[in-house]
């Protein structure tokens, strides 16, 4: 039931990854500059709502449910008929719309190109700094023990 | 006769008005905005998140802010909303053992791959209002070292080497993982559905009854084995791409709770855990999540049912704040005809004692 | 790619169109026998008729499971169209479903092949769709029961082998029971448990 399967899957994961895990404001921002028509048609949202978060007993075993996250997912047609889905924690609509679209887009091999460049690679980059500074930070709060000298000489 | 009585719209409507007047407060100040709140009172956030059940960092800002500051009553308001959304789906579970990790910290092992990250914790903090606060400089920036790219295994899976501690609770192949949200409660019931039932328990409820456990009411020598928190990755089976969609972080706490046990005729001496897994940074929460896990599994252990602690129906069922506010403070609702009901019955009863013994005395000064 | 059928075709307007669909139900159940138009806001994959469609976009959700049978889960299209508008997982039996879509009711496995529910929780039963050519030319039911003043007809076909003798037994069960949606083109009418079968003209 599902598309195509194989090595484009895992690149179109990782670029849903990062969508999904972009700042709104930053996406809305790299969309307009990029110059990427958007003109598509909704077939299902943006529409938000739940998804289950599980976690393992004991941090590896049996799965259990621990609460509940807000989601937002759109699905799009491009007038060339090239189908986007994306998903995202939050309610922010417009920016899994624009998700979405890119998704949709991304099929298109001359706007791949673009996408890359002007959309996810700077967003790539901004999680990545964010990431390592996080680290960094909390690398500043590690305990480094000493042993103290006995009396004995 | 029943009387229906009607009334009060004004009266509610002009106490709502005024609430929304005492919420603002002094109109001099300026409004406390959502953003705010996010950002500088985080740990409340985090605490109506993980009781009302629903990962919003947002909604449960403005819940917290329409409560005036109530976090049981902003966690009502956000269960609330919750049950207006439609389920997409369920998560695949998270991976702890991967998280970007922002505390950890282990008191069991000194020297432990990864090393003893302490975080943005209050410990070590001498608990001593700071004046500073009271102004409006800002702090230092924080400081930074360069991390390394260290692997920090989950401190359990160093003990499971010995084999001294048993391994990550499992549930038969066929157990499908229940939902409180979805089928109502029975006892007894599986460890993922107390797991559960915990996560979104009351913190205070929790915390009394996990220091209960220390202090006897069960036998319970634990140890934090490890407490983590950090950014954990959410990903979701989309079935019309046929993979998992990765929908972004969240923040929780993670604890593992080791505790020394004697042994039963079910199980070996060994070392046994306590897991608790809450939303954002919930370290008291999460460790008192741990202590009433390992309390309530005493039998699955073989251990005796002596303490409140160990009592699955006690503890599930009294430990959602929700649940108990609405049944606590539904005394305060109109029960003016219950009342006339039982002030009848009262006055029967008394009218009645006094008659006997009014009788009584006729008796005796007849006898005497 | 997909099959556009797949992914399109669910409603134009979410919250109206399964509102429209959701009253029609709810009509139908309480005045067993009438027959309530379903606005055609759902355009499913065939076998799957529009006004099943739009009765499964309006109740189905991620946690009802749901049976198709032998017709229905043929088609693929069919399975991926539902799952992707409302979410709802295939039920492996006709017991763990809490809906089940038929295209073919007369071929169909008996009634008390799915859910019943318990005595405790009635409600945890199934809720039937049956696909009909019609609601108004088939051989004349005479119902009775709940939401029925006199008598109700109600002329669907096809129905069920043995319609009126399953029914009976469903109706011994109470208040364990499946509930019945016949979905015709021009619009559904419902069986609910508590409707009788006074009598079936052949």
């Amino acid at each position: 039931m599902h598309e195509r399967e194989g090595a484009g899957d895992e690149a179109r994961r990782a670029a849903m990854a990062v969508l999904a895990q972009a700042p709104g404001d930053m996406l809305d921002r790299l969309w307009r500059e990029s110059g990427l028509p958007g003109e598509a048609e909704m077939l299902r949202g943006p529409e938000t709502g739940l998804v289950g978060l599980r976690g393992r007993i004991g941090g590896g075993g049996a799965p259990f449910n621990f609460g509940e996250a807000t989601a937002t997912r759109a699905t799009v047609k491009l007038p060339g008929g090239e189908v986007g889905h994306a998903y995202a924690l939050g309610r922010d609509t417009r920016k899994v719309r624009i998700a979405a679209i890119l998704d949709a887009l991304a099929r298109r091999p001359e706007a791949a190109a673009t996408i890359e460049t002007a959309i996810l690679a700077p967003l790539r980059a901004a999680l990545a700094e964010a990431d390592a500074r996080r680290r960094d930070e909390t690398a500043a709060t590690r305990v480094d023990f000493f042993t103290m000298v006995r009396g004995e000489d | 006769m029943y009387v229906a009585v009607k009334g009060g719209e004004a009266a509610i409507a002009n106490a709502h008005r005024l609430l929304a007047d005492r919420r603002r407060g002094d109109r001099a100040v300026p409004a406390i905005t959502l953003e705010q709140i996010v950002e500088q009172l985080s740990l409340s956030v985090d605490r109506v998140m993980a009781e009302g059940s629903l990962y919003d960092g947002e909604l449960a800002a403005l819940a917290i802010k329409q409560a005036r500051g109530d976090v049981i009553e902003a966690i009502f308001i956000l269960r609330a909303y919750r049950t207006t959304l439609p389920r997409f789906g369920y998560a695949r579970p998270v991976d702890t053992g991967a998280m970007l990790v922002e505390r950890r910290i282990s008191a069991t092992y000194k020297d432990l791959p990864g090393g003893q990250l302490l975080g943005p914790t209050f410990d070590y903090t001498h608990r001593l209002l700071d004046p500073a606060l009271a102004e409006t400089g800002e702090p230092a920036p924080p400081a930074t070292r360069p991390a390394g790219d260290e692997a920090m295994p989950r401190v359990s899976g160093i003990l499971a080497g010995e084999g001294l501690i048993e391994e990550d609770g499992a549930l038969p192949q066929d157990h499908r993982t229940g939902d409180l949200t979805r089928e109502p409660l029975d006892f007894p019931m599986q460890r993922d559905l107390r797991l559960q039932a915990l996560a979104r328990g009351d913190e205070g409820f929790l915390l009394a009854l996990g220091y209960s456990t220390q202090r006897g009411y069960a036998r319970s020598h634990p140890f934090a084995g490890e407490i983590r928190i950090g950014l954990v990755e959410v990903e979701l089976d989309v079935p019309e791409l046929g993979f998992a969609v990765t929908l972004g972080r969240i923040r929780v706490t993670e604890c593992q709770m080791v505790n020394q046990f004697q042994g039963s005729a079910k199980a070996p001496p060994q070392f046994t855990r306590g897991y608790g897994l809450v939303f954002g940074q919930s370290e008291r929460k999460a460790m008192a999540m741990a202590l009433c896990d390992r309390a309530l599994r005493a039998r699955e252990l073989g251990e005796d049912v002596t303490a409140p602690a160990q009592d699955e129906e006690f503890v599930v069922s009294h430990c959602d704040n929700v649940q108990a506010t609405g049944f606590v403070e539904h005394l305060k609702l109109p029960h003016y005809v219950d009342f006339q009901a039982e002030l009848d019955l009262v006055r029967r009863m008394r009218r009645e004692v006094e008659e006997a013994r009014a009788a009584g005395a006729a008796d005796r000064e007849a006898a005497e | 790619m997909h099959d556009a059928s797949v992914i399109e075709g669910g409603f134009a307007r979410p919250v109206f169109d399964a509102q429209a669909a959701f009253r029609a139900v709810m009509d139908a159940m309480a005045r067993p026998g009438t027959v309530q138009p379903v606005p055609p806001a759902a355009r499913p994959p065939a076998p799957l008729a529009a006004t099943a469609g739009a009765v499964a976009l309006a109740l189905c959700d991620h946690d009802t499971p749901v049976w198709l049978d032998t017709p229905l889960a043929a088609s693929e299209a069919v399975s991926a169209w539902l799952g992707f508008h409302t979410g709802a997982p295939r039920a492996a039996t006709p017991a763990e479903a809490h809906f089940a879509f038929v295209a073919a009711p007369a071929a169909m496995i008996g009634l008390e092949n799915f859910a019943q529910g318990t005595q405790a929780y009635p409600d945890r039963s199934a809720t039937l769709v049956l696909q009909v050519d019609t609601l108004r030319e088939g051989p004349a039911l005479r119902l009775a029961g709940p939401g029925i003043e006199h008598e109700a007809r109600l002329a669907a076909a096809p129905l069920p082998r043995h319609v009126a003798e399953q029914w009976a037994q469903n109706n011994a069960r109470f208040p364990r029971g499946v509930d019945l949606v016949l979905a015709a083109p021009d619009g559904i009418a419902a069986l609910p448990r508590t409707t009788r079968i006074l009598s079936r003209e052949d």
